[in-house]
């Protein structure tokens, strides 16, 4: 058991099952997110991808497999769930921001609750990831006066303030207008570029080629094919050349 | 016999509304604080304590009002328990308004968008830290109009501890009427200052619902 911190993934999911009543949503998922990687799951609609990415963080619970996050077996009933979520930052469709907190408020809950920090010290790291995604000035505004994009931008910059080992992205460009969509694509990109783990469940094809290290393409709850972005340019499954071909790869 | 209506009457009919206020402010209080812990165990994460709750609103809602107070002024004496008329009224509408107030809150608390309890969650929130940091204070957004509504139920049905003796409102009217023999003119009067204290509140509620929607999550829409 002699492994260096390096080689361990930071995710790995090996044969995860998963129904919802008799409809079997995950069968047999495995795949593994290295240090820094970013991984794009992608698929139809129902073919579990969201389901797979909220596993890792433990949203649903599964039926059967494995599933390490950070070296914590996220599978087993008595996981420390408020240490895994300390680790695993997640960004979800519909935003999810407070509604009745500010921008500010939102993104300091957290860390002075959880992490017991100074409300200056997080008030600090407000501005500082709230710089990250270009918001500086709706420190002090509602959620509900923001524009979908801004809402997208400052949940994720609620998500970075607690200082993640990894981030999930569950559709996040899903529910915006194609012209805001750019904008939380940009602040996307450049968290890849500083080297962040991301595990990210999208539609946006083109995105995906640009940014991903790895592809995985679900299909029926199973990994039907992976590898690196050149995949969606060379599928080799049929369901895959489907997939890519039915107008899904903008660029 | 009785004479005319005069200000010594209407002294003691304003006694008996402030009397009322008074009731009706304990009921709330009182069934606020139990109704409160009502809603929290309907949402346990315990089953027993869900259905124990769930038991405890089902049955003072399928149960009159009248009835409870009976209980808890004369069954309870029978049995060796004598309270006043004020203990016996307060506790009777403290169990009563607990259970509707219980169910108000607790569907409020629901109301809360999931989402935002897994944002919460995601977030490494504890239950304790989701529940009065995110969860509560859009719920008490959702829960004022239908509980100030609800607050002219509870004064209405203070008129209801007549029945063991407290003077209240329309105890005192019923005083009042013995001596004067003017049951039209008393109990107009008696109708009139009820429906005085319940209208601005009816008013308020019906407002806080038009108001209600700006700041919450339901409000944040996708577009």
């Amino acid at each position: 058991m002699q492994q260096t911190a390096s080689s361990t993934p930071i995710v790995s999911l090996r044969d995860v099952q998963k129904s919802f009543g008799s409809l079997k949503v995950l069968d047999g998922v495995s795949f593994t997110v290295e240090r820094g990687e970013v991984l794009a799951i992608i698929g139809r609609s129902g073919s579990g991808k969201s389901t797979a990415l909220r596993c890792i963080d433990r949203f649903e619970k599964v039926d059967g497999g494995e599933i390490t996050v950070c070296g914590r077996r996220v599978d087993l009933p008595d996981v420390d769930l408020r240490a895994l979520r300390q680790d695993v930052g997640i960004v979800f469709q519909s935003y999810n921001l407070f509604p009745h907190l500010t921008i500010e408020q939102n993104i300091t809950l957290a860390p002075c609750s959880v992490k017991r920090m100074d409300l200056s010290e997080a008030k600090a790291l407000a501005h500082k990831v709230l710089a990250q995604v270009g918001l500086e000035e709706k420190i002090h505004a509602y959620p509900e006066q923001l524009s979908g994009g801004q809402q997208q931008r400052a949940a994720i910059a609620r998500s970075l303030a607690m200082q993640p080992k990894v981030m999930l992205f569950d559709e996040v460009t899903s529910a915006l207008d194609p012209e805001l969509t750019g904008e939380v694509l940009k602040v996307i990109e450049q968290l890849a570029a500083d080297g962040m783990t991301m595990v990210m469940v999208t539609h946006e094809m083109g995105f995906a080629r640009s940014i991903a290290d790895r592809i995985v393409f679900m299909h029926r709850g199973k990994v039907h094919e992976t590898g690196p972005a050149s995949i969606l340019t060379a599928p080799t499954t049929p369901e895959l050349v489907q997939f890519v071909g039915t107008g899904n790869l903008k660029s | 016999m009785g004479g005319h209506l005069n200000a010594n009457h209407l002294l003691f009919l304003g006694h008996g509304a402030l009397w009322t206020v008074g009731l009706s402010l304990i009921a709330l209080i009182g069934g606020g604080i139990v109704g409160f812990v009502i809603a929290l165990a309907r949402i346990s994460p315990l089953k027993s304590v869900r259905l124990l709750s769930a038991a405890y609103v089902q049955l003072v809602q399928g149960t009159p009002l009248l009835v409870i107070l009976f209980l808890g002024y004369f069954g309870l004496a029978a049995i060796g328990l004598k309270m006043s008329p004020l203990a016996a009224a307060s506790a009777s509408l403290t169990l009563y308004v607990a259970a509707y107030l219980g169910e108000i809150w607790r569907g409020s608390i629901q109301s809360v968008p999931k989402p935002q309890w897994e944002a919460a969650e995601g977030l490494a929130l504890s239950r304790t830290q989701r529940m009065i940091k995110v969860i509560l204070p859009q719920a008490m957004r959702i829960a004022t109009p239908p509980t100030v509504g609800f607050m002219v139920q509870i004064i209405k049905n203070t008129s209801l501890a007549s029945v063991v003796g407290f003077v209240e409102l329309m105890r005192s009217g019923q005083i009042v009427n013995n001596s004067l023999f003017e049951p039209f003119i008393v109990y107009a009067i008696i109708a009139a200052v009820y429906f005085a204290m319940c209208y601005p509140l009816s008013l308020f509620s019906q407002k806080l619902e038009r108001r209600m929607g700006r700041g919450s999550a339901n409000n944040l829409s996708l577009a």
